[in-house]
C-alpha cells in the first residue's frame, strides 16, 4: 500500500487473475491471466483496440474489471481506489497539470503523500531526466519530448512498486525516441521498479522489455522474451505483428522424428519438429525474411536446407543496411527476403530468376488453423475498426 | 501599433503599402464602435464628472447649479451616505459568495458530470438561461409575491414560530441579498461552466494516480483550472450587484433600511434633484468598483482576463 511518508521498498509482483472487462456494447478484455514478476520490464504489445490500454487502466484503478482480481505484491487491490494504489502512470497524453510549474508537477505526488523534502526529491528526479534547469517553466513552454520526460519524472519520483507506461514515446521523433528508450531502461535498472509498458511499437517493446506479451482481441496470444517471440512465434498474428514472416500452408507428408515435412505447392519443405506447434494435417509454417538466402542458380539438393524456386524478383527496395527483395514464386506467392548489403548495391535486379534457400532449423510451425488463402491476417475488418473507433472515442471522453 | 507588432521586421519595408491599406480597413471597422463609445460613454462620463463638481449659486431654485470645482460635494456625499456605500458593497459581497456557492456545483454538474448525457446537459443549461426570457423586473416582483406576508412561505414560517409575528421577509437585508443572488446567478454559472466544460478529465485521472483523493484533486487541480471562470463569474455578479437599485428598492424586495447606493442616487437625482451629490456618488461607486476589481484580479493572478 502507499503508506504516507514512505517509498515502496522495491518493485512488486503484479498478478491479474481471470480479468474480464465489458464496456456497454463491446468486450475489451475477454479473459486475462498474467503474472509480472517484481523488478521486470514487461511490455504489452498489440494493435490499437486490442485491450492493452484497458489492461493498464485496470491496474491503475482508473477502470473497474467486470470480473477477476488484481494483486499487487500479493495484496488484492481490485477494490482499492487509484489514489491508494502503489502505482504511477506515465500517460500517453502526459496529462501534466497546466497551471503548475514543472517542479510543482513533479512534487505533486510526494506532497500528497507528505514525504519529507518533496522539493529536493523533485529536483533530483528532474536531474535524472536532465530537465532541472527548466523546473520553473510551465508545461506549455516545453517541447513534446521534454514534456514526456517531465511526465516520466513525475511518476518515477514517487518510487511506485509498479510503474505503468502508456505508449509514452508515441509522440516523439525517432532519434529522441531511441534516446528515451535507453534512458527508461537505465532508470529501470537504477531504481529497480517493476515496469509495465503498453505499446503498439514492436521494436520499442523488443528493445526495452525483458518479457513481451503480444495481445490481440482482448487476449494474450503469446508471451516470452523478445528473442523467443521473434524466433519462435506461435501464431500467424505474432509472426506478422512482431517483424515480418513468410508463411506457407501445406499438409504434413512425413515425420522423421526430428523434422516434419510439409508439401507446399508440390515442394517438400522441412521444419524441425520441436519448433512446430502441430505435427499433423494442414499446418502453416514460416521463416523470417532475413534467414533467407538468394541463389542465382538451382542449388543441388542438400540435407538441412530448404529450397524454393525458381521465382522472379518483382521488387527491390534498398534501406541502407539491408535490401528487401520480393520474389514471386509460381504456386507459392510472394516471398520477402532481407539481405545484408555486404556488397555495394543490390545483388539481384527486378526480373532476375532466383532460388530462395534457408536452413531447416530456422523454420517454425504455427498453432493456427490454416488461414485459407490469406497469407496475412487482416486486422482491418469493419468489426475491429468499429471497435477501435469506439475505444478511441471512449478514451477521449475519459471513459476508456 | 498592433499592426507593427504583427508585421515581421524584415518584410515590413516590402509589405508597407499592403499594411497601410489594412490599417485603413481596421480603422474603418473600428470607427463606428469608437464613435459610439465616445458619444455614449465618454461624453456622459465627462458630463458626470463635471456635474459632480457643480455648485448651487446664491438664491438658486431647486435643481439649479452652475459649473465650479466644488470638491466639497464628494465630502458631503461620503459623510451623508457612507452607510449606504458600505451596505452596497457588503450586500454585493454576500450575494457574490452565495452565488458562487450555489453556482459552482450547478456549473460542475452541467460541465463535467452531465458530459455523458448531452440531453441533460442541454436541458440544465437551458434552465440556467431560461429566466432571461422573462423581464428582470417581473421576476423580482414575482419573488416579492412568493416571499410576501400572505405567501405560504411567510405563513409557514410564522406558523412554525421560526419568524416572529411582526417580522416580514420582504424588506429585510435577507430578501435584498436573496434577490441579488437570484438575479445574478446565471452570470456566475455560465463563465464557470465554460471553464469546466473545457476541463480535461485526464488531469483528474492524473491527480488520482498521483495519490490525490477526489477532494484533494478538486482543490488542487479542478478549482485552479476553473479559476478564470470563477474570477469572471464573481466580477459579473459583484459589479452589477453593487450598483443595483431594483432589488433594494421599496417597490421590490427592499425597504428604507436596506437602501443601497443605487437607491440613494436614484432618490437624490430624481426626487430631490441634488445633481452634484448624485453625480459624486456615481463617480465614487465607479471608482471603488474599479479599485476592488483591480486588486481582486491582481491577487487571483488572472490579469490576462483584463
Amino acid at each position: 500500500m502507499a503508506a504516507p511518508g514512505a517509498f515502496a521498498e522495491a518493485g512488486a509482483d503484479l498478478e491479474l487473475i481471470g480479468i474480464h472487462k465489458r464496456f456497454p456494447g463491446f468486450t475489451a478484455i475477454e479473459s486475462l491471466d498474467l503474472t509480472i514478476p517484481a523488478g521486470s520490464f514487461f511490455a504489452l504489445l498489440g494493435p490499437s483496440g486490442c485491450g492493452k490500454t484497458t489492461t493498464l487502466r485496470l491496474v491503475a484503478g482508473l477502470e473497474q474489471p467486470t470480473s477477476g482480481r488484481i494483486l499487487i505484491g500479493g495484496e488484492d487491490v481490485t477494490d482499492v481506489k487509484p489514489y491508494r494504489r502503489p502505482v504511477n502512470t506515465v500517460f500517453q497524453s502526459y496529462a501534466l497539470f497546466p497551471h503548475m510549474t514543472v517542479l510543482e508537477n513533479v512534487a505533486f505526488g510526494l506532497k500528497r503523500r507528505r514525504i519529507a523534502d518533496a522539493v529536493a526529491k523533485a529536483h533530483e528526479a528532474l536531474e535524472l531526466v536532465e530537465l532541472d534547469h527548466l523546473a520553473q517553466r510551465k508545461p506549455a513552454q516545453l517541447s513534446g519530448g521534454q514534456q514526456q520526460r517531465v511526465a516520466l519524472a513525475r511518476a518515477v519520483v514517487n518510487r511506485p512498486a509498479l510503474l505503468l507506461l502508456d505508449e509514452p514515446l508515441g509522440a516523439l521523433d525517432l532519434k529522441l525516441r531511441r534516446q528515451m528508450q535507453l534512458e527508461l531502461k537505465s532508470i529501470q535498472g537504477e531504481v529497480g521498479l517493476t515496469f509495465l509498458h503498453v505499446t503498439h511499437d514492436q521494436e520499442e517493446a523488443m528493445t526495452m522489455a525483458d518479457t513481451v506479451a503480444v495481445m490481440n482481441k482482448g487476449e494474450i496470444e503469446q508471451m516470452g522474451s523478445p528473442e523467443e517471440l521473434y524466433e519462435l512465434p506461435r501464431t500467424a498474428f505474432v509472426a506478422n505483428f512482431l517483424g515480418q514472416s513468410n508463411l506457407f500452408t501445406g499438409a504434413v507428408t512425413s515425420d522423421t522424428g526430428d523434422v516434419i515435412v510439409v508439401e507446399v505447392a508440390g515442394v517438400k519443405v522441412a521444419v524441425p519438429k520441436g519448433r512446430a506447434q502441430r505435427h499433423t494435417g494442414e499446418i502453416t509454417i514460416g521463416v523470417r525474411p532475413e534467414k533467407l538466402v538468394l541463389h542465382s542458380a538451382a542449388a543441388a539438393p542438400q540435407a538441412g536446407v530448404n529450397v524454393l524456386g525458381p521465382g522472379r524478383v518483382v521488387d527491390v527496395s534498398f534501406s541502407g543496411v539491408s535490401t528487401q527483395y520480393t520474389v514471386a514464386i509460381p504456386g507459392i506467392g510472394d516471398i520477402v527476403v532481407f539481405a545484408q548489403n555486404m556488397a555495394f548495391g543490390p545483388v539481384a535486379q527486378v526480373g532476375t530468376e532466383v532460388w530462395v534457400a534457408w536452413q531447416v532449423e530456422h523454420g517454425f510451425g504455427l498453432a493456427d488453423e490454416p488461414p485459407g488463402q490469406e497469407r496475412f491476417i487482416d486486422d482491418t475488418s469493419t468489426g475491429s475498426l468499429a471497435q477501435q473507433t469506439r475505444q478511441e472515442l471512449l478514451e477521449e471522453l475519459g471513459e476508456g | 501599433m498592433a499592426f507593427a507588432a504583427f508585421g515581421g521586421g524584415g518584410a515590413a519595408a516590402v509589405a508597407e503599402p499592403a499594411q497601410l491599406k489594412k490599417s485603413w480597413v481596421a480603422i474603418g471597422l473600428l470607427a463606428p464602435g469608437l464613435a459610439y463609445l465616445a458619444l455614449f460613454f465618454l461624453a456622459p462620463l465627462v458630463s458626470l464628472l463635471l456635474t459632480s463638481l457643480q455648485v448651487a449659486p446664491e438664491g438658486a431654485g431647486k435643481g439649479e447649479y452652475v459649473q465650479a470645482f466644488n470638491w466639497e460635494n464628494y465630502v458631503v456625499a461620503i459623510q451623508s451616505y457612507w452607510p449606504h456605500i458600505v451596505r452596497s458593497f457588503s450586500y454585493a459581497l454576500i450575494a457574490t459568495i452565495a452565488a458562487l456557492l450555489i453556482g459552482y456545483p450547478i456549473a460542475y454538474f452541467i460541465g463535467v458530470t452531465a458530459r455523458k448525457w448531452p440531453m441533460i446537459q442541454a436541458l440544465t443549461l437551458t434552465l440556467v438561461i431560461a429566466p432571461f426570457f422573462i423581464s428582470f423586473l417581473l421576476r423580482t416582483l414575482a419573488w416579492k409575491q412568493i416571499l410576501g406576508d400572505n405567501s405560504w412561505i411567510a405563513q409557514t414560517l410564522h406558523g412554525m414560530g421560526w419568524l416572529p409575528p411582526d417580522q416580514n421577509i420582504v424588506g429585510t437585508p435577507f430578501s435584498v441579498i436573496f434577490g441579488l443572488t437570484y438575479n445574478f446567478l446565471p452570470f456566475m454559472v455560465l463563465p464557470i461552466y465554460i471553464s469546466l466544460e473545457r476541463l480535461d478529465r485526464r488531469y483528474l485521472e492524473a491527480g488520482n494516480d498521483l495519490y490525490a483523493s477526489p477532494s484533494t484533486t478538486f482543490w488542487k487541480v479542478t478549482l485552479p483550472l476553473s479559476l478564470p471562470g470563477v474570477v469572471s463569474g464573481t466580477l459579473l455578479t459583484f459589479i452589477p450587484a453593487a450598483g443595483d437599485y431594483i432589488n433594494a428598492s421599496q417597490i421590490y424586495l427592499g425597504s428604507p433600511q436596506t437602501a443601497m447606493v443605487g437607491n440613494v442616487i436614484d432618490r437624490t437625482f430624481l426626487e430631490s434633484q441634488q445633481y452634484p451629490i448624485a453625480a459624486a456618488l456615481s463617480a465614487l461607486l465607479m471608482g471603488i468598483v474599479l479599485i476592488i476589481v483591480a486588486i481582486y484580479v491582481k491577487r487571483s493572478g488572472t490579469e490576462e482576463l483584463l
